[in-house]
């Protein structure tokens, strides 16, 4: 079945198909229209969900940490302040080892307010040990939460996942999505099957008191479950295509970066109109590619190792500003390479923060300057694209 | 690629005009995109929608700024500068405004400039209130008659679908419409 949805809808589609327990959810724009349809797809029976009605968004995670940790599926949505508010509870659910999947849809936080695109309210949460998809289009979105609860349900990781979509540019934009038949989303993805869960018939002990002779030990095996992610994802990921189709390609996926000098990296949807203008500086014979990092957590630091062989220039585009040093995804891969024996120029361009139209203009005069490191070095390590006055 | 704008006011459904002739250009095999940029969401605002119909799959994600087609469902919007309805409209583009007037007493350049009274139309069909019609179905009637871009019967066919109420109403509001546009 083929609908044209918006990426709100799609990704409540996303929920009804993986057959979702326990919904809880606080709105905020732009997020508010998920957990409308979801509650429609309740009311009328669409899915057999437990809707839970809360007053914050720390209690919708607080819900859902409760929900799941009796062994159900569980789902919520929120941005920007939202998000913030979960912060807490965001370290309880990794803590605690429960893959509930939250939809995030990327705005920026205030003051001044502003309700677009940016990922800082993602980026803010990369400590929290939640595994993070940066998603491009509204199939995308569908497909990425199905894929999210194999990730996290594996017995090996058990840890959340953010299935993460542009405010406005997919969270209200209608485009063609395909939805995929529940009995092979059924086949794909069967019911939650925890190893432990909340049972008064076989009572066990939950948040616990931990002392310092084991706490480290705990961690430890957070750190080594978000490794096995790493693998995970690529197997999902593939498995996924060979059913229905859509080959996503694990965590990052390379664009005509085949003879590539330069390398361009993005997440969200700025990368969906980049290949448009890769294609148009190819056209000219400029060699230039690109690399859409799908998954930020787990970081693809092999990936970026295997580029950083082949290329001379890596520019990083951040949608979204770490205070004080850089953005988060330059620093990632710039730490990425360091101990590795290839040394490409790495600059970070910061654009689209704050909801600016990314356009294909502003991504070719990022390119150029790109291009223009390879030939002449590297003049800064930091540019901010579009920026009002000059810095 | 065929590129159009829509300007309307918060409450008056720009947004969802723009959305259900993107589900008829798939209804019909083509490819669509439609989306809204907010302002400040509150009813009588200045909003504007997007929408975007191609032979081709559509992947790129960014606004419109030189539409093929430009449609002001709100006249007074004519008269707020901010609103920007006039910019980037391309060469000989369409513009379809609704108001009673002919399309020769207003001023567009060299667009072709088509004219409706989709606030009669929605109102004849109870759309809305006098006071705040619901225009956009009409809109859809014109869009279609003027650009030609997706078949009548399709955009019934949407509309007919996608109205949450007055279904009837809605499709006689699109006839009417694609039947009373002037400057064809």
């Amino acid at each position: 079945m083929r609908l044209t949805l918006t990426g709100n809808q799609a990704n409540a589609w996303g929920v009804k198909l993986s057959r979702v327990q326990v919904v809880a959810a606080y709105p905020i724009t732009p997020q508010t229209t998920i957990v409308e349809e979801l509650a429609e797809f309740a009311a009328n029976g669409q899915l057999d969900t437990q809707y839970i009605k809360v007053e914050s968004e720390h209690s919708a995670m607080a819900a859902c940490i409760a929900a799941e940790n009796t062994g159900v599926r569980t789902y919520t949505a929120s941005s920007s302040h939202g998000i913030a508010l979960m912060h807490e509870m965001l370290h309880w659910a990794v803590g605690a080892r429960l893959p509930i999947v939250m939809g995030a849809v990327n705005r920026a936080i205030g003051p001044p307010w502003n309700i677009w695109a940016d990922h800082t309210d993602t980026i803010s949460q990369r400590d929290t040990g939640w595994m993070q998809f940066y998603v491009e289009s509204n199939q995308e979105v569908l497909d990425t939460i199905i894929q999210a609860y194999k990730v996290a349900e594996s017995r090996d990781v058990l840890l959340p996942a953010m299935a993460i979509e542009d405010a406005f540019i997919l969270s209200h934009t209608v485009e063609r999505v395909e939805i995929p038949d529940q009995e092979l989303v059924d086949e794909f993805l069967p019911p939650y099957n925890p190893p432990d869960y909340l049972n008064v018939d076989d009572p066990k002990g939950f948040g616990s008191l931990v002392m310092p002779d084991w706490y480290m030990e705990f961690r430890y095996i957070i750190a080594r479950a978000q490794e096995a992610a790493r693998k995970r994802i690529r197997e999902v990921t593939k498995e996924y295509a060979e059913i229905f189709g859509r080959d996503y390609h694990g965590l990052v996926e390379e664009y005509r970066t085949e003879d590539a000098d330069v390398v361009m990296v993005g997440a969200g949807t700025m990368v969906s109109t980049a290949r448009d203008v890769i294609d148009k500086l190819r056209s000219e014979g400029h060699k230039i590619g690109l690399l859409k990092i799908r998954v930020f957590r787990p970081f693809p630091y092999e990936e970026f190792q295997d580029i950083a062989k082949r290329v001379d220039v890596i520019g990083v585009m951040d949608r979204s500003f770490t205070f004080g040093y850089g953005g988060a995804m330059f620093s990632e891969v710039k730490g990425a390479i360091y101990n590795t024996d290839a040394r490409p120029k790495i600059k970070n361009y910061l654009i689209g923060i704050g909801g600016r139209d990314v356009t294909p203009k502003m991504l070719e005069d990022t390119f150029r300057n790109a291009l223009r490191v390879k030939d002449h070095g590297l003049d800064r390590e930091m540019m901010w694209v579009d920026l009002k006055g000059g810095e | 690629m065929y590129e159009a704008r829509f300007h309307g006011r918060g409450g008056q459904g720009a947004v969802t005009a723009a959305n259900i002739l993107a589900a008829a250009a798939y209804s019909e095999g083509k490819y669509s995109q439609a989306f809204p940029i907010f302002g400040v969401e509150r009813r009588g605002a200045p909003v504007a929608a997007f929408l975007r119909i191609d032979e081709k799959p559509i992947d790129i994600k960014f606004q419109i700024y030189e539409p093929d087609a430009v449609i002001i469902q709100d006249p007074s919007l004519l008269e707020v500068k901010e609103a920007k309805v006039r910019d980037g409209l391309k060469p000989g583009g369409v513009v379809i405004v609704n108001t009673k007037k002919d399309p020769s007493e207003l001023d567009f350049g060299d667009a072709e400039v088509y004219t409706i009274d989709a606030t009669g139309i929605a109102i004849e069909n109870r759309l809305g209130t006098a006071t705040n019609p619901i225009v956009n179905t009409a809109i859809i009637g014109a869009f279609v008659r003027a650009t030609g871009t997706i078949s009548l019967d399709a955009a019934v066919k949407a509309v007919y679908e996608l109205s949450p109420a007055k279904r009837d109403e809605n499709v006689a509001a699109v006839k009417a419409a694609y039947d009373r546009v002037k400057g064809v």
